[in-house]
């Protein structure tokens, strides 16, 4: 499959003509906002930023799960393993490898497994299973961080294990719905004149997914995919909107995302899992931003066996600004720590841990902008 | 962890393919995306195909928005 049109330089060129044509003629500044590492990647490598018109802003807001995952969640998990412990049970700590390594004020799970605690890093909750499947005296649990598009193969897994009654398999869901969080964001303050929805996310919800922010708030939207050429399209498609006036949802990703998105996926999450309030680290808690196991269910979550109650930890160290950057109200190189005291080797904040973090993404790739 | 890649199915046993991506060969979950088949792009996120890569649709859209393009110039 021949593709790779969607990062040819003549093409970018020829989209960022017409970027410079539609900012001269809004003349105005005109802040964008996307809530996905992944378009952070792709903006910050490609040092989209600097190609853009000096009235045309892209500011980066809570687009990585695991830097958003409350620390006092962390703390009560790995307190689980340590009540288990005592009580002679032998549990297999399973999660992704950036979310091993997000700092807390208690320890991260890279710190549990030098204790001698038995933490694994997964690619995907199916290996985490897989485990589970092959060391049947042992609880095996994931720490199953994510948006809607990893909740979908958490709730793909967990529906197998019910269905084949595999036991020793447990999830501690922090999982957390992307459009609540714009809406909050929204209600909080921060404005933005377009906003960027993400294409991984939207595969799973849709179009459809996204259409209330749009009617609801009046702030026009675009579904952009991740290659350069996506991602500017994506800030065309949306001036060309804020220059006619038009408040519209379109989707520049239609190679991927359908308007209805992956309606199986959908069904399986909204089987197996309720929508709670809950709460995001930095940002507070959030009306119906969290997924919780339904009822029938709860054998598979492991907080229904081990009673822990969270502990109060500060969301950031001093200093640290990752809440306005999840706010998308500061980037990276307006924080006093930034590559100084912070840096992904030694990170004070979430965002510098993640590969997803709009830190560590600046960090990676030279802060330039 | 959000990082999903496109990947060529290469084989399919139940509910789980063999996918390539670019040389590196993984296995994934195909609940999701029931009709794929061999020779299919998929986008896969955390060992799961969360949906085909349509390339008809790609190049549609390619063809959009060069006449959008078109006609600003005008």
């Amino acid at each position: 499959m021949e593709l790779s049109i969607f990062q040819d330089k003549e093409l970018a060129q020829k989209i960022l003509q017409g970027i410079k044509r539609e900012a001269e003629r809004i003349g105005r500044e005109v802040k964008l906002m996307h809530v996905c590492g992944t378009h952070e990647d792709t903006v910050t490598r490609s040092g989209i930023r600097s190609l853009l018109p000096e009235n045309v802003k892209v500011m980066s807001g809570p687009g990585c799960p695991v830097c958003i995952t409350p620390a006092e969640d962390i703390a009560t998990m790995m307190e689980i393993m340590r009540m288990a412990k005592e009580e002679g049970e032998e549990i297999i700590l399973t999660t992704f490898g950036d979310m091993y390594k997000i700092p807390t004020a208690m320890g991260s799970f890279a710190d549990l497994r030098s204790e001698g605690f038995d933490v694994r890093i997964v690619y995907s909750i199916y290996d985490s299973y897989k485990i589970a499947l092959k060391e049947k005296d042992k609880l095996v649990v994931h720490f199953s961080p994510g948006f809607e598009t990893t909740t979908a193969p958490a709730a793909g897994i967990l529906k197998e294990a019910i269905d084949r009654g595999i036991e020793n398999f447990k999830i501690y869901s922090v999982h957390r719905l992307t459009p609540p969080a714009v809406e909050a964001l929204i209600k909080q303050g921060t404005v933005f004149d377009g906003l960027i929805d993400p294409g991984h996310v939207s595969t799973i919800i849709g179009v459809k997914g996204w259409e209330y922010i749009t009617t609801e708030y009046g702030v026009p939207q675009v579904v952009a995919g991740f290659e350069p050429v996506d991602f500017l399209m994506g800030v065309f498609m949306l001036l060309r909107m804020i220059r006619k006036g038009e408040v519209k949802i379109e989707n520049q990703y239609t190679r991927v995302v359908k308007y209805e998105g992956n309606v199986e996926a959908q069904k399986t999450i909204k089987a197996l899992f309720d929508v709670v309030d809950a709460k995001w680290r930095a940002l507070g808690v959030i009306p119906k931003s969290g997924l919780e196991l339904k009822k029938e269910y709860k054998d598979y979550e492991i907080r229904t066996f081990y009673k822990v109650k969270p502990p109060e930890l500060p969301d950031l160290e001093k200093g640290c600004i990752c809440g306005a950057i999840l706010r998308g109200l500061a980037l990276p190189t307006q924080c006093p720590l930034f590559g100084k005291k912070c840096t992904p080797r030694n990170p004070v904040g979430p965002c510098m841990v993640s590969y997803e973090g709009t830190c560590q993404i600046f960090y990676k790739y030279g802060a330039l902008f | 962890m959000c990082l999903a890649m496109p990947a060529k199915v290469i084989e399919i046993k139940d509910n789980v393919a063999i996918v390539d991506f670019g040389g590196v060969r993984r296995e994934a979950r195909i609940d999701f995306v029931k009709d794929v088949k061999v020779g299919d792009y998929v986008i896969v996120h955390t060992g799961f195909a969360i949906e085909k890569l349509d390339e008809k649709a790609a190049l549609e859209s390619l063809k959009a928005w060069e006449e959008v393009m078109k006609a600003m110039e005008e």
